[in-house]
């Protein structure tokens, strides 16, 4: 009880620093920076249904980013539709995409999956990259519309694409969590650690993952829409496995299989990437080296670590009190 | 008909290279379990050491290329013994995770290196020959050769000498092989040193008729993915016959249907037979 309070009062106390911090921190910088953190990391969550909970290493997954990010571009700028028309069919695209490529991709197991969902990231790049006529090839599209207004809402200022960004994130986040905890996250857990046993207990494999892989192809969507809308400029490079990559790094330092893992990890490499901006070009000189040593040692990654740390020391406690409730009965005996 | 012989040359220019780094990759399958991702970051990596050697330090390209597949037969052994090794009997996922590591350290590496320039590798067998009345250039020829002369090679290693037969043992029966008493560890490493040593000869070859530049592996370890997939995952043959197939049917469907998405057909193929057929074709057994 003492813990989910505890819980509770962190995720308060960080949702009011998110709110609060543009208000306190006038640094255009730093917003500019942490709206990224939040879009990335919607597109990490996603990544984590399907990779983390399920099993299944997607590689597709930049494909999915760019369906998206694409869809709004061109919807916005070649078919004139309103910008939050386009968002919402960019993310339809997107999920019907993942569902279709789902079906055929989820019939393969552990490394066919994975080679199978690299080849179709592959193919979405190389279309993006040479059907010239629609998507502009590797100029890309420019002048992409920013958000349109909601009511007297309008989106055209840093601090507002900031807050637009962290109530899609903090939906993300509700809707993964209302998943972890429900039956639904119980079953993807399931099949992780074992398909034959999940199918055994009369657990529908393939309808399971397909929900689990649609979903991840709709938060990667959603989180593609986001960022052409955010950045206004998109290029093939966004659907390259480089960024599949990339996002698989976020959600490793995070935790793999964890609620906060994926905010946590896209957050700390992000910023750390910035900081170090002399590194740009060769980042992954040190960041190749820190997935290797996270899978070899720290396979949970940051937050998981933290968790097992905590779940450690909750067992010493138990156990310590077990036996001081077994001496004070000796006590009590030999008196 | 000269453009389609020339093509079918081509054809099976491109596929000697495919074919040295699928082999390679289809062996260290045999051990890992797992596709290892890194093995196109080797091809790079041996690309550049060739470069280097015969531009930094002027020596004959025969040299340069035995100097490089030494190099990343090391790294290869490096890389296994470092990492591979410690996650023997993990899960699939965090294998494939670790070798996505190498790669990125590697590529990161590249650049780091040598730049992200594209460099040209001349070679002194840039003249033109005349054979059969196709023209070819010389480097091409030597490709088609020299894969040939490897593939006898490691065809006679795998099956004439005993570390050879302990290598296919262990990639058709881990536990039997363990039985009969074979160095797991010794096996690993040396298979890695063969994959490796094979990915930098196949790099140094294609250099010359392609460029050389940090991320020329990333399409080629794609390509030679989808090979072992078509030719069954851990089966030499089957590297071999389908690296000429993809090579052949890239340079063909080039020039008939349009060299714009000639890269495209490798990855339609590979969607088309994993939708008709999941465990991929010629898979022995339940995977």
């Amino acid at each position: 009880m003492s813990n989910l309070l505890s819980k509770r009062t962190m995720i308060m106390v960080l949702s009011c620093v998110a709110i609060l911090f543009p208000l306190v921190f006038q640094n255009m910088y730093l917003l500019q920076l942490l709206t990224l953190v939040f879009i990335w990391s919607i597109a990490v969550y996603g990544f984590n249904i399907i990779s983390g909970y399920v099993g299944y290493l997607s590689l597709a997954h930049a494909g999915f980013f760019a369906i998206g990010a694409y869809g709004v571009g061109l919807l916005t700028t070649k078919a004139g539709l309103p910008y939050w028309l386009s968002l919402f069919l960019a993310v339809v695209i997107t999920a019907l995409a993942g569902a279709l490529v789902g079906v055929i991709a989820l019939r393969t197991k552990s490394h066919f999956f994975a080679i199978y969902t690299m080849c179709v990231g592959v193919i979405i790049y190389l279309l993006i990259d040479k059907w010239d006529s629609l998507t502009g090839g590797v100029r890309g599209l420019i002048g992409i519309s920013a958000p349109g207004n909601i009511g007297p809402i309008t989106f055209d200022t840093l601090t507002s694409q900031y807050y637009l960004a962290l109530s899609f994130l903090a939906l993300t986040i509700f809707i993964c969590y209302r998943i972890v905890h429900s039956l639904l996250g119980r079953t993807f857990i399931a099949i992780r650690n074992s398909e034959e046993l999940a199918k055994t207990i009369g657990i529908s494999i393939m309808k399971n993952q397909l929900l689990a892989f649609t979903l991840s192809a709709l938060f990667a969507g959603l989180s593609g829409a986001l960022y052409a809308s955010f950045i206004r400029f998109i290029g093939p490079q966004i659907s390259a496995i480089t960024v599949t990559f990339e996002m698989l790094m976020y959600l490793l330092v995070g935790g793999i299989g964890t609620l906060a893992g994926p905010l946590v990890g896209t957050l700390i490499v992000i910023s750390l990437t910035q900081s170090l901006q002399f590194l740009e070009e060769y980042r992954m000189l040190i960041f190749g080296p820190v997935v290797v040593l996270l899978v070899l040692y720290y396979p949970r990654g940051i937050t998981g670590s933290i968790e097992t740390f905590i779940q450690k020391r909750k067992q010493q406690k138990i156990s310590l009190r077990k036996e001081e409730h077994e001496v004070k009965r000796d006590v009590e005996e030999a008196g | 008909m000269e453009l389609l012989f020339q093509q079918i040359f081509n054809g099976l220019t491109i596929g000697s290279v495919y074919t040295l780094v699928a082999l390679g990759l289809t062996l260290v399958f045999g051990i890992l379990h797992v596709p290892n991702f890194a093995h196109g970051a080797f091809y790079m990596v041996g690309a550049y050491i060739t470069l280097m050697m015969m531009v930094g330090f002027g020596f004959n390209y025969w040299i340069a290329i035995i100097a490089s597949v030494a190099v990343v037969a090391i790294l290869g052994v490096v890389t296994q013994q470092l990492i591979f090794k410690k996650l023997e009997g993990a899960d699939g996922m965090r294998m494939m995770v670790a070798a996505i590591g190498i790669l990125l350290f590697l590529e990161a590496f590249g650049q780091f290196m040598w730049g992200t320039e594209y460099y040209r590798m001349d070679t002194p067998y840039s003249s033109v020959v005349n054979l059969f009345g196709l023209t070819v250039t010389l480097q091409r020829l030597l490709i088609i050769i020299a894969a040939i002369i490897l593939m006898l090679a490691l065809h006679f290693f795998l099956t004439k000498t005993m570390i050879g037969a302990a290598i296919i043992a262990m990639a058709q029966n881990r536990e039997g092989a363990f039985l009969v008493g074979i160095n797991a560890n010794q096996v690993a490493w040396l298979t890695f040193a063969i994959a490796g040593g094979l990915a930098a000869a196949a790099a140094s070859l294609a250099s010359p008729i392609n460029l050389v530049f940090p991320t020329m592996g990333n399409l080629v370890i794609m390509k030679a993915f989808v090979i072992i997939i078509i030719g069954g995952m851990g089966s030499i043959p089957g590297a071999i016959i389908g690296g000429y197939l993809l090579g052949l049917t890239e340079s063909i469907g080039a020039t008939y249907i349009s060299s714009d998405y000639k890269d495209v057909i490798a990855f339609l193929l590979l969607v088309v037979i994993l939708t008709a057929k999941p465990t991929g074709l010629f898979t022995k057994g339940v995977q």
